[in-house]
């Protein structure tokens, strides 16, 4: 066992899979002699060679569209968007090509790419820079979404989004980057489409996902304290939800909050919620309740940044005050 | 109606052609025509839908380009892409299912007259937005030089001919790629179909520079402006541009100059074009000036020539029938080909 910190561990990852399967690359911008904006791909350009982390021009939509093109005939690339903002400037490829072209083509090819970057909120980098794509995306067929919150999953996913033979959207924290803990030293992957239960309970079902869980771990602290027993669950997959383990809480402790960071309108809290209700109502006590983010650009005062979103006392406050109205 | 432009000199005659190669690019560009002709009749009989988009009087650019690829090499097309898959090799049968709607169509009904692919044939695919299918191509034309550079793959030699309009050449994804295609010297062709016409707009209207082959020399590329109504002029351009590309020399951009005698697409009352401008071309029907191309230099005789005719129009009615008689894709595989793994 060896401590790693997050962005080490996504490294490790793709070298590991580079090194298994050599048709796995790599391309974005300053992901080569740069080594990535958050080191994630640092020394690999030395390992691999300049066409296996290949330094792309600034041009998204074309660098994404190319991965298409090579993923169709016969290549692994793993897409780095510098700041996963930027894959709006993208997102023609991302949803016309990437997504629906598996489904277009009547099967005739399969898009086995990662497409994995920094996105969420950091610390007062601006509006452009502090964006929360998963629900831009979540409306597109064929893609698979995925949200990574700790070194462990963060790795153990990454490997399983390569071997994957299609699409996946692979979200990383700015904030998480440099999360430490203690990695196996055997090789391992994690499902991606399977949640992860943080913390068993019984009172209530804290859902959460990439930053936020780390939000609610927190809140729970004070919730122990008043002697609340809630169960976390770390979405992961965002597409496909597993609702097998979430339907399995709700099952057990009848109540649900949401905690996201995606904004509120259209969100991902916003298609649980839908989707709870249609398999799951008869098992709710109380109606579902969502902590997200304010639909607002992300404002770069730093107390205003904090108001945007949720806050660990506002999360204890949202579940004391649902585990209160207990008949 | 704008001066048109001065065509480049090609003198056919002096070009060589064997009897076999010559009729095998008449027969393609027959198919071409006589498929489109089909589609046209389909659509107005209300047996096909959708946005239909023929290719009539570029036959020429079709044939002569992927007439000179390998069958291992690859073809990118555009929202016109019915002609590039059957000269791409994708039999008109299944194109012709697929614009049925039919599981028999080569994209199995999912795709339609602007989503036409074949993976057995290396047809990447039609693309229904202006320029997507650029990138796409660029990614094949990566693939070929990651083989061959990053694994040590010698046989990977392939090359990939991308096409797109007149329209796409002020579209970003243009400029885009052919940076990335001349720094990284990727073994593709850039051809342009400049039919002078983006729908209802004028190329000369939308372009600050009209010679779009020009645009190439900003990236340290050849650019080369052929007579796209002459398949014997693009087959020359195309054949060096293949050789440039497989020897590992990097993209060439070809602009051919012709001329869509339909509406942009089935749907299109055509009201912009003059009459004088579409007669002029017309009287520079591609297939016509190879036929006597053909008669001239003795490489056929008119026997010979409707021969071919005769054989394609059987292989179009007996697309038709095919495409009649396929069965519709079953309703339970309606999320069938999301995944890959399902």
């Amino acid at each position: 066992m060896a401590e790693t910190l997050l962005f080490n561990a996504l490294r490790e990852a793709i070298d590991e899979e580079m090194g298994r399967d050599d048709t796995v690359f790599v391309l974005g911008e300053d992901v080569g002699v740069y080594g990535g904006s958050y080191k994630v791909t640092k020394d690999l350009y030395n390992k691999y060679g300049e066409l296996r982390v290949l330094d792309t021009p600034i041009a998204e939509n074309s660098f994404t569209g190319m991965a298409v093109g090579a993923a169709m005939t016969g290549l692994r690339p793993i897409i780095e968007g510098m700041n996963m903002g930027f894959l709006l400037l993208a997102f023609n490829q991302i949803a016309n090509n990437a997504g629906m072209l598996r489904y277009t083509s009547g099967g005739n090819y399969k898009i086995p790419m990662v497409i994995r970057g920094p996105g969420g909120v950091g610390r007062q980098l601006g509006a452009e820079h502090s964006q929360r794509l998963e629900a831009y995306f979540q409306a597109v067929p064929g893609l698979k979404i995925v949200a990574c919150s700790t070194p462990y999953n963060a790795k153990g996913l990454l490997k399983a989004a390569i071997r994957d033979d299609n699409p996946v959207l692979f979200f990383e924290h700015v904030l998480l980057y440099n999360l430490k803990e203690e990695l196996p030293n055997h090789e391992y992957v994690v499902p991606l489409d399977k949640a992860e239960i943080v913390r068993p309970g019984k009172d209530v079902t804290i859902l959460t996902y990439s930053r936020m869980r780390h939000h609610v771990t927190q809140a729970v602290k004070g919730l122990e304290k008043k002697g609340i027993d809630p169960e976390v669950i770390d979405l992961i997959s965002l597409k496909p939800l597993d609702f097998d383990t979430i339907g399995a809480s709700i099952k057990k402790t009848h109540r649900v909050i949401i905690v996201e960071e995606c904004m509120k309108t259209g969100g991902i809290g916003a298609e649980i919620i839908a989707s709870i209700n249609d398999r799951y109502f008869d098992e709710l006590d109380a109606p579902v309740v969502r902590l997200s983010s304010q639909d607002i650009p992300t404002p770069y005062n730093g107390k205003l940044e904090t108001l945007t979103i949720v806050q660990p006392k506002q999360i204890e406050a949202a579940v004391e005050n649902m585990v209160a109205l207990k008949v | 109606m704008v001066q048109e432009r001065t065509l480049p000199q090609f003198h056919a005659p002096a070009a060589q052609i064997a009897p076999e190669e010559g009729l095998r690019l008449y027969e393609d560009m027959i198919l071409g025509r006589f498929f489109e002709d089909k589609c046209a009749e389909m659509y107005y009989r209300g047996k096909m839908f959708g946005f239909v988009h023929l290719y009539n009087g570029q036959e020429a650019v079709s044939s002569g380009v992927i007439k000179s690829l390998r069958s291992d090499d690859y073809v990118c097309s555009t929202y016109r892409d019915h002609v590039h898959a059957l000269s791409a090799g994708v039999p008109a049968k299944n194109v012709m299912a697929e614009l049925f709607g039919k599981e028999t169509g080569c994209s199995k009904g999912r795709g339609g007259s602007m989503h036409l692919f074949s993976s057995e044939h290396n047809m990447l695919g039609g693309f229904a937005f202006i320029g997507e299918g650029i990138p796409v191509a660029l990614g094949a034309a990566f693939q070929s030089r990651y083989r061959r550079d990053a694994l040590g793959d010698s046989n990977a030699d392939q090359v990939t001919a991308c096409f797109f309009g007149d329209g796409t050449s002020n579209n970003g994804q243009f400029f885009e790629c052919l940076n990335m295609a001349a720094l990284w010297k990727l073994p593709i062709l850039f051809v342009v179909e400049n039919n002078k016409w983006a729908i209802g707009m004028a190329h000369e209207r939308a372009t600050s520079q009209p010679e779009i082959y020009k645009k190439a020399a900003v990236f340290g590329m050849p650019g080369v402006e052929v007579d796209g109504m002459d398949v014997m002029a693009v087959r020359e351009v195309a054949q060096q541009a293949v050789a440039r590309a497989r020897a590992g020399e990097g993209p060439t951009l070809i602009e051919a100059l012709t001329y869509r005698f339909r509406g942009h697409s089935l749907a299109d009352p055509d009201e912009l074009r003059s009459k004088a401008e579409k007669e002029a071309w017309l009287a520079r029907d591609p297939i016509k000036r190879f036929e006597g191309y053909l008669l001239e230099q003795n490489l056929a005789d008119e026997g010979t020539l409707k021969e071919v005719r005769d054989r394609i129009q059987t292989r179009i009615d007996d697309a038709l029938t095919f495409a009649e008689e396929s069965p519709e894709p079953s309703p339970d595989d309606l999320y069938k080909y999301i995944f890959a793994d399902e």
